[in-house]
């Protein structure tokens, strides 16, 4: 299992900026190890987010994301104490739920 | 005689049937876009998700740096205020497949989103919104990329 994201949202007029730093490898399927054989690709491929339990965001993510991946993005008309659910699954059918509070 | 291109154009097209019947198993999960995310170039990616070539727009932005030290993370941020966007993409144009990451764009939503993106080399960054019926807006910009970091 993934270390948990780091999610924070903040509430500012009537809509709330959510960032969100994601932990996983993120490796691309281009770099080569020590022996010369190709590193398999292992990167999340989808993101979405929840607001108070509704689906609001989705995205497909490519191998070229970096490292630690980092998101941000408003939600309109969320308010303090809303809750902000982000789930990302990677190539491997990994997946990690995390939960924040707009504050 | 089957020249090495044949065969490539097989293996091309066996590998096709493999991902579509779902047999590549990494890649086997409902609404994951291959085409898009293996396409060389960025008319073939928008292409995947159904849109026109596009056309450059003053109402997409895209935020980044002129110059990235470092390539395996440049900060950059898409954002439309085009009316009925449904897709935002973020393209390089020069790595080894273009499309860096899709977001769909729901009403609750602003369509802008920052993230950060892996370049090989320096390229033209693609921003593109695409519009309900697929039409097409980008923003690009060149961003140069030094290796290893010295600012040269």
């Amino acid at each position: 299992m993934a270390d948990p994201m780091r999610i924070r949202a903040q509430s500012s007029g009537g809509s709330a900026v959510v960032r969100v730093l994601m932990s996983h490898e993120m490796e691309t399927g281009q770099r080569k190890d020590s022996a010369g054989k190709v590193i398999p690709a292992w990167h999340i491929i989808e993101v979405t987010a929840a607001h108070n339990g509704k689906p609001v965001l989705s995205a497909e993510w490519g191998p070229a994301v970096a490292k630690n991946p980092f998101l941000q993005f408003t939600l309109k008309g969320a308010k303090a104490g809303d809750k902000v659910a982000i789930t990302w699954k990677d190539n491997r059918g990994d997946t990690r739920t995390d939960e924040a509070t707009v504050s | 005689m089957t020249t090495r291109r044949d065969a490539l154009k097989q293996s091309l097209a066996l590998a096709g049937l493999l991902g579509a019947t779902g047999l590549f198993p990494q890649y086997a999960f409902a609404g994951f876009n291959r085409t898009a995310f293996d396409a060389r170039s960025v008319n073939e990616a928008l292409k995947a998700y159904g849109a026109s070539a596009p056309l450059e727009s003053k109402d997409v932005t895209l935020t980044a740096p002129d110059i990235a030290e470092n390539g395996a993370v440049v900060p950059m941020t898409a954002a439309s205020t085009i009316a009925g966007v449904r897709h935002l993409l973020v393209l390089v144009e020069k790595n080894p497949s273009a499309l860096v990451a899709k977001f769909d764009v729901s009403d609750v939503v602003e369509p802008s989103f920052a993230t950060r993106a892996k370049m090989g080399q320096t390229s033209d960054v693609y921003a593109v919104a695409i519009t309900a019926d697929g039409k097409a807006f980008f923003a690009k910009k060149e961003v140069k990329v030094t290796l290893g970091g010295c600012g040269g």
